[in-house]
């Protein structure tokens, strides 16, 4: 599963324009998240949730230097991402399904910071990228 | 999904005074097409939907976003009975159109990212997190009388 080259330029694109505030965006997502699909603070009992709180912030950072490594790998996320898919699908297990809803709360955000640039097929291409990264995720996944 | 508050009623209310359902139903639905290009299966009469450009311009889809739009609208008059409100068009998806009700969650979160965009700095998470309920709420309802 490649992402076609059209998306990847787009993606790219964008990745230089968010520069080093792709922590600000996920760290955003992740408390929109938490606040409209509640039920996934039941993967986050070791952290304080509270608004503005910085263990968010922190985990948002994680999740920003992740997309970054998949954006520098698109040619092989599946590789590229293993030690997150074996954190994420062995020990912490997480129901695949919930990552969903980050990215969905991750294209919010990024529509609202970036409404001119948020064209629908960057939208698109957004989509495609984040459901590999998920897929690489997945314990299915080789 | 949670019940909607009061709050978070006034809140939707509040917001969906300023939106204009024409502009923003048929940005909505034209993201669908685009982001999600199998939903173009029931819209194969509409003509041109082969670029993202020409599903943004296509005047088929503009119209049937507003119609979609405006149904919606006249939900968030009956927030208290969605399923009695939307039991006619339920029907009409399940029996005339053979619509997967999954089709309108996938709508409704465009609907969000379309309001996110136009709404910017005032779509906080709160104001999404009562949109969800609400999108997650109307799709319920839309499905509830397939059989």
């Amino acid at each position: 599963m490649v992402l076609e080259a059209a998306d990847r330029a787009a993606v790219r694109a964008l990745w230089l324009k968010l520069g080093s505030n792709v922590g600000v965006y996920t760290t955003e997502a992740l408390e929109r998240t938490f606040q409209a699909f509640p039920s996934t603070k039941t993967y986050f009992l070791h952290l304080d949730l509270s608004p503005g709180s910085a263990q968010v912030t922190e985990h948002g950072q994680k999740v920003a230097d992740a997309l970054t490594l998949a954006v520098d790998h698109l040619d092989d996320l599946p590789s590229a991402l293993s030690a997150l898919r074996e954190l994420h699908a062995h020990k912490l297990r997480v129901d695949p399904v919930k990552f969903k809803l980050l990215v969905h709360c991750l294209l919010v955000t990024l529509a609202r910071h970036y409404p001119g640039d948020f064209s629908p097929s960057l939208q698109a291409s957004l989509d495609k990228f984040l459901s590999h990264v998920i897929s690489a995720l997945a314990p299915n996944c080789h | 999904m949670g019940h909607l508050t009061a709050e978070e009623k006034s809140a939707i209310t509040a917001l969906w005074a300023k939106v204009n359902v024409e502009e923003i139903g048929g940005e909505a639905l034209g993201r669908l097409l685009v982001v999600y290009p199998w939903t173009q299966r029931f819209f194969e009469h509409f003509g041109d939907l082969s670029t993202a450009d020409a599903v943004m311009k296509n005047a088929s889809v503009k119209s049937h976003g507003k119609k979609v739009l405006a149904s919606f609208s006249e939900g968030l008059k009956h927030l208290d009975n969605l399923k009695g409100t939307f039991a006619e068009l339920s029907e009409l998806h399940c029996d005339k159109l053979h619509v997967d009700p999954e089709n309108f969650r996938l709508l409704g979160n465009v609907l969000v990212v379309v309001l996110a965009r136009h709404f910017g700095k005032e779509f906080t998470p709160e104001l999404q997190t009562a949109f969800q309920k609400l999108v997650a709420d109307v799709a319920n309802a839309l499905a509830h009388k397939y059989h």
